[in-house]
């Protein structure tokens, strides 16, 4: 950095800069975005192909009958493909960033990063403890639009603090929920639109935009 | 017509100072480390900064223990902030006259 400036324009470059740079996360990668499309789409078709046998084994079925223990192993086996879904995501996340920081320059852990998190994890933690009320209540059938609108208002909180696309996606996270919610019957397909196809797609967006040309 | 120069404000002069008050005017609050990480700076020349900008009342310092460990933060003031506003008008009026 020169220690005095003689230029209007470098100036207000540096202001720019670092207005952006000290208010906002920039080192979100588009290729999180398509790794964690990738993993969701890998999961849901496990749990379409295998689970749930290529659908012989109807999904309101071992949603509503929690008495029934025959289903009790498919409703273990889906936790589990879901979890390993959001590991495999978050871990992706966590490299691409890292990655994308290195490239720019940039440290990962800064004050930006923390408030991301915080204003990402309020709503997102609530999101998961009122999952599993749900499923100690035997609700399962509200599970996939309450995942889904909860992390849509996590994107939505969480957009203020990185680039602005990851707003909109939010918002669309929060209509596919509630769409869900009306489809009850269609949890799983909803789901996969979600996680899967919408971060392919924005993933894909913020790559080109961002990224790409640098 | 005004001279957009008698607007600068000289202590914005250094980029150093108007890169401190560019992030205070977007952030609340920052502490010391976070100023240090985003400008790159040694601890002893953000502090000389930090110094000048607080003698004339463009930032206050508050002192506070987390976790029984000092954590100095800064915020820019009104008269700060107000004075970078006129500062960034006359940077824009410099580069629409050129």
């Amino acid at each position: 950095m020169k220690a005095n400036s003689t230029n209007p324009n470098e100036d207000l470059q540096t202001i720019r800069e670092i207005m952006e740079r000290s208010s906002k996360f920039l080192s979100l990668s588009g290729l999180s975005g398509i790794f964690a499309g990738a993993c969701a789409l890998v999961g849901a078709a496990l749990a379409w192909l295998i689970i749930l046998d290529s659908g012989r084994i109807p999904y309101q079925e071992y949603m509503v009958r929690t008495d029934d223990l025959s289903y009790s192993g498919i409703r273990f086996y889906l936790a589990l493909d879901a979890m390993l879904v959001l590991g495999c995501a978050f871990f992706g996340a966590v490299y691409f960033s890292q990655r994308k920081a290195r490239k720019a320059g940039q440290r990962i852990w800064t004050h930006s990063t923390r408030r991301l998190l915080i204003h990402l994890l309020i709503p997102l933690l609530s999101g998961g403890i009122f999952m599993l009320i749900l499923v100690f209540r035997n609700n399962l059938e509200l599970i996939a639009p309450v995942m889904l609108i909860f992390y849509g208002l996590s994107l939505v909180n969480a957009g203020k603090f990185t680039l602005g696309e990851i707003h909109y996606l939010g918002l669309t996270e929060i209509v596919l929920g509630i769409l869900a919610g009306v489809f009850i019957h269609q949890g799983l397909l909803f789901w996969t639109i979600g996680f899967g196809i919408m971060h392919l797609i924005y993933g894909a967006v913020m790559y080109y935009r961002y990224e790409r040309l640098r | 017509m005004k001279n957009p120069i008698s607007n600068l404000q000289k202590v914005f002069e250094s980029r150093i100072r108007l890169g401190l008050m560019s992030a205070l005017m977007v952030n609340d609050s920052l502490d010391f480390n976070a100023l240090k990480q985003l400008l790159e700076l040694t601890d002893g020349n953000l502090a000389s900064h930090l110094k000048a900008l607080e003698q004339q009342e463009i930032v206050v310092v508050s002192k506070q223990f987390i976790d029984r460990k000092p954590s100095t933060s800064y915020k820019a003031t009104e008269h700060g902030k107000d004075l970078f506003s006129r500062h960034l008008a006359a940077l824009e009026e410099l580069i629409r006259n050129q």
